[in-house]
């Protein structure tokens, strides 16, 4: 979590309007709700409003509220929980995106980070002196097999060397970022390996074996029981359950004590007190299981027994 | 190695015709209508004889999930959401799939519409995915065109699906989190019962599904159960998609079968370990949030469900993160523990507050400028992170860092020593006060 504000109030327009394309759109997407439910909307007419103006501002969080009649602080809510939508003024012709996070700090996003710094301005948000260019360090954008990577506005730019970044920087600061090739900037297509795909290099035939004659209704299945296989198995040592502690082992626990009290001027080492302990406490516990259905008070008189 | 005629993604590197046209010549939308005319229950049976489990990280059983839904309507309609907000690091599959052959995914979404009675189907693409979505929205056009999808379509089971996106929120990758988002609100958790199967999107009974276990299932029922559960071993059947990112040679995404090793895996897709075998440190095996598992583990490991469990970690997203000898890997975890302080949603306090003191003291300990009994201090911290907040991201963002402390202690106890050692022998000099 971080704190984000939106931006102070003089470089806050006055106003905010679709433009006439849009608005189709934003017809369209109030249209893919139910009815009653056109609040789903906002994230997508935030984001088409960000598209259009390069940030969200105070009026078009008011606009977007008023369309989907949502209240005022909810938009508000939306818009600084969504870390993608920019509260501040960004620049105009690039905003760079560098992905920070482990599979690209591995590949050398550090670099990227201070080719960024030295070309466009010291802190991330901040425009360089034109207004032009500004850039931000981002959590994982999902390109981690092209990893480094940066976005600027829709399309990634992957596989990058501090050299192609600078180059880049400097395509989109002359105007002309719609020339760069996006994608990797290597010799690689998309997530293929470099030099060329090793796999689906044969051409595969349609397979329908299940359909043709119309199958038997399948027996009941054997279902896998639900797992907890996403869970990782806890091999420290002080969450095994086989160890005993007071709470699981109270009986031992007691014994132990009473071990210890005994103990203290004869100096036992305490690991024969706790096999005794541990016996002590399967005993009752047997006895209590064969005799505990018609006479619980005797067995509850019996541990204390023995115990001792 | 998987043979091509085996793999289900045919266009995963999008080389080949990704239009309609082309995915039906690749057999994609083949017999649709019969699998949809086969009715319900045929189509969940098969799918528990397949024994898919969920490609998004917990794997829990597909067929299972999908037969939760309420048999008969009671009025509220039935909805599909497809979760496409794919933001684990290391994990980058359902982008491919979205971008190259998104016709598996839309066949897909019709298939488990008609499995659980819902006519309208939800894809939540996380919002950095702005050209996938296009490419997508553009397929599904496609498809309505075609009169695959919409009202009386070809397939005999009435239709709809939509593209919704998200705007830069890990945590909606989160099955509640996401119908909140998807509700125009802030992806915050939900407390569960009511499972989304009772009361999901809008109060109406949702099935959230990965993209990765949607697509799969229209080649799985034309192929049949047992041609599937025929890959791999026994509860972790299948192909996958794998995606090695890190210090490899070249780093890919590649479908292969469950239960392959991760020696193989490497040596045949991704050009080996960069420098070597010998050269490699540690592997984050299945996206950030899964514990680092050092070489010696990890080399002949099994890359499945079972086989990571063995290792004392988990197969995820099967997107491994590979470490080679000359990464920091303090600094490596430390930087999974910012980025899950960034994606905190803020509704639990262990989480709120936990991970970023986590990532307070990681940091310092990158720089070694901390005690040793700190090493223990957030191994205690962690553990009461886990398990006490509301969804799953409180447990992954406590894991990476108990790996590291299980496996590379030394290292942190290392810097530590070499942190204090300078600061005594070249910072301060010791001197008698006078």
């Amino acid at each position: 979590m971080s704190v984000r504000r939106l931006a102070e109030d003089q470089f806050q327009p006055a106003t905010f309007a679709f433009s006439a394309e849009n608005t189709v759109f934003e017809a369209a997407t109030i249209a893919k709700y139910p009815e009653g439910r056109q609040q789903s909307a906002v994230i997508p007419l935030l984001m088409r409003a960000q598209e259009q103006d390069g940030w969200v501002t105070k009026a078009t969080i008011e606009y977007v509220a008023e369309k989907l009649s949502m209240p005022y602080i909810r938009v508000l809510e939306v818009a600084t929980f969504y870390t993608q939508f920019q509260l501040k003024p960004v620049g105009t012709r690039a905003h760079i995106q560098v992905c920070g996070t482990t599979p690209c700090m591995l590949r050398g996003s550090d670099e990227l980070i201070k080719v960024c710094q030295h070309k466009i301005h010291h802190d991330p948000f901040h425009t360089n002196a034109e207004g032009t260019l500004s850039w931000e360090e981002v959590e994982c954008q999902g390109a981690c097999v092209n990893a480094p990577m940066v976005i600027i506005f829709k399309d990634a730019y992957e596989d990058l060397t501090p050299e192609r970044l600078e180059q880049i920087i400097d395509e989109f600061e002359a105007g002309k970022g719609a020339d760069v090739p996006v994608g990797p900037q290597i010799n690689r297509h998309l997530s293929a390996p470099e030099g060329g795909p090793l796999t689906l290099l044969d051409d595969i035939k349609p397979v329908r074996t299940n359909l043709d004659p119309k199958p038997e209704p399948a027996a009941e299945a054997v279902s896998v029981p639900p797992a907890d296989a996403g869970h990782p198995k806890d091999t420290a040592p002080e969450t095994d359950k086989s160890l005993k502690t007071p709470v699981t082992a109270p009986a031992a626990a007691a014994a132990n004590a009473k071990e210890a009290e005994k103990g203290e001027s004869t100096t036992t080492s305490t690991k024969p007190a706790a096999k005794r302990g541990s016996k002590a406490e399967g005993a009752p516990a047997a006895e209590g299981a064969v005799a505990g259905a018609d006479k619980p008070k005797r067995t509850r008189k019996a541990k204390p027994e023995g115990e001792a | 190695m998987l043979k091509d005629q085996d793999r289900i993604f045919t266009n995963i590197y999008g080389l080949k015709d990704k239009s309609l046209k082309g995915a039906m010549s690749r057999g994609h939308w083949d017999g649709t209508k019969q699998i949809i005319d086969n009715g319900r229950d045929w189509i969940i049976n098969e799918m528990k004889a397949s024994g898919l489990r969920g490609r998004g990280g917990a794997g829990f059983p597909t067929g299972l999930k999908w037969s939760f839904m309420p048999k008969e309507s009671d009025g509220r309609p039935h909805y599909l959401v497809v979760n496409a907000d794919e933001s684990e690091p290391g994990t980058c599959k359902d982008r491919e799939i979205m971008r190259n052959d998104p016709h598996t995914l839309i066949e897909g979404c019709v298939i488990a519409g008609c499995a659980m009675g819902a006519h309208t189907a939800y894809i939540y693409v996380r919002g950095e995915y702005m050209r996938e979505r296009e490419a997508l929205q553009a397929a599904i056009d496609e498809c309505y065109d075609a009169g695959l999808l919409g009202k009386n379509n070809k397939n005999g089971w009435d239709f709809d699906i939509y593209v919704h996106h998200g705007a830069g929120a890990y945590i909606c990758g989160e099955e509640t989190a996401l119908l909140e988002s998807l509700e125009g609100k802030k992806g915050q958790p939900r407390l569960k019962p009511p499972f989304p199967a009772n009361m999901g999107l809008y109060g109406c009974p949702t099935t959230v599904n990965n993209v990765e276990s949607i697509a799969v299932a229209p080649t799985i029922l034309r192929r049949g159960a047992t041609w599937f559960s025929s890959l791999g071993r026994p509860n972790n059947v299948g192909t996958k998609l794998f995606m090695i990112s890190g210090h490899v040679n070249k780093p890919c995404t590649v479908e292969e079968e469950m239960g392959i090793t991760f020696r193989e895996l490497v040596d045949k897709h991704a050009g080996g370990i960069r420098g070597g075998w010998d050269n490699l440190l540690a592997v984050i095996p299945g996206g950030a949030s899964c514990p680092i598992v050092p070489a010696k583990d990890i080399i002949d490991c099994q890359m499945d469900f079972d086989g990571l469990r063995a290792v004392g970690s988990s197969f995820g997203t099967a997107g491994a993160i590979v470490m080679d000898k000359s990464t920091d890997v303090i600094r490596a975890i430390a930087r999974i523990s910012a980025f899950f302080k960034h994606e905190s949603c803020g509704q639990c306090t262990p989480c709120r507050e936990g991970t970023g003191w986590m990532w307070r003291v990681l940091e310092r300990m990158v720089k070694g400028n901390a005690q040793k009994r700190e090493i223990d201090m957030l191994f205690q911290v962690t553990k009461q992170i886990e398990g006490h907040t509301i969804c799953a991201l409180g447990d992954a963002a406590a894991w990476p860092v108990q790996g590291l402390i299980r496996h590379f202690r030394p290292e942190i106890e290392a810097r530590i020593d070499q942190y204090t050692y300078r600061s005594t022998s070249e910072g301060a000099v010791l001197e008698a006060a006078e």
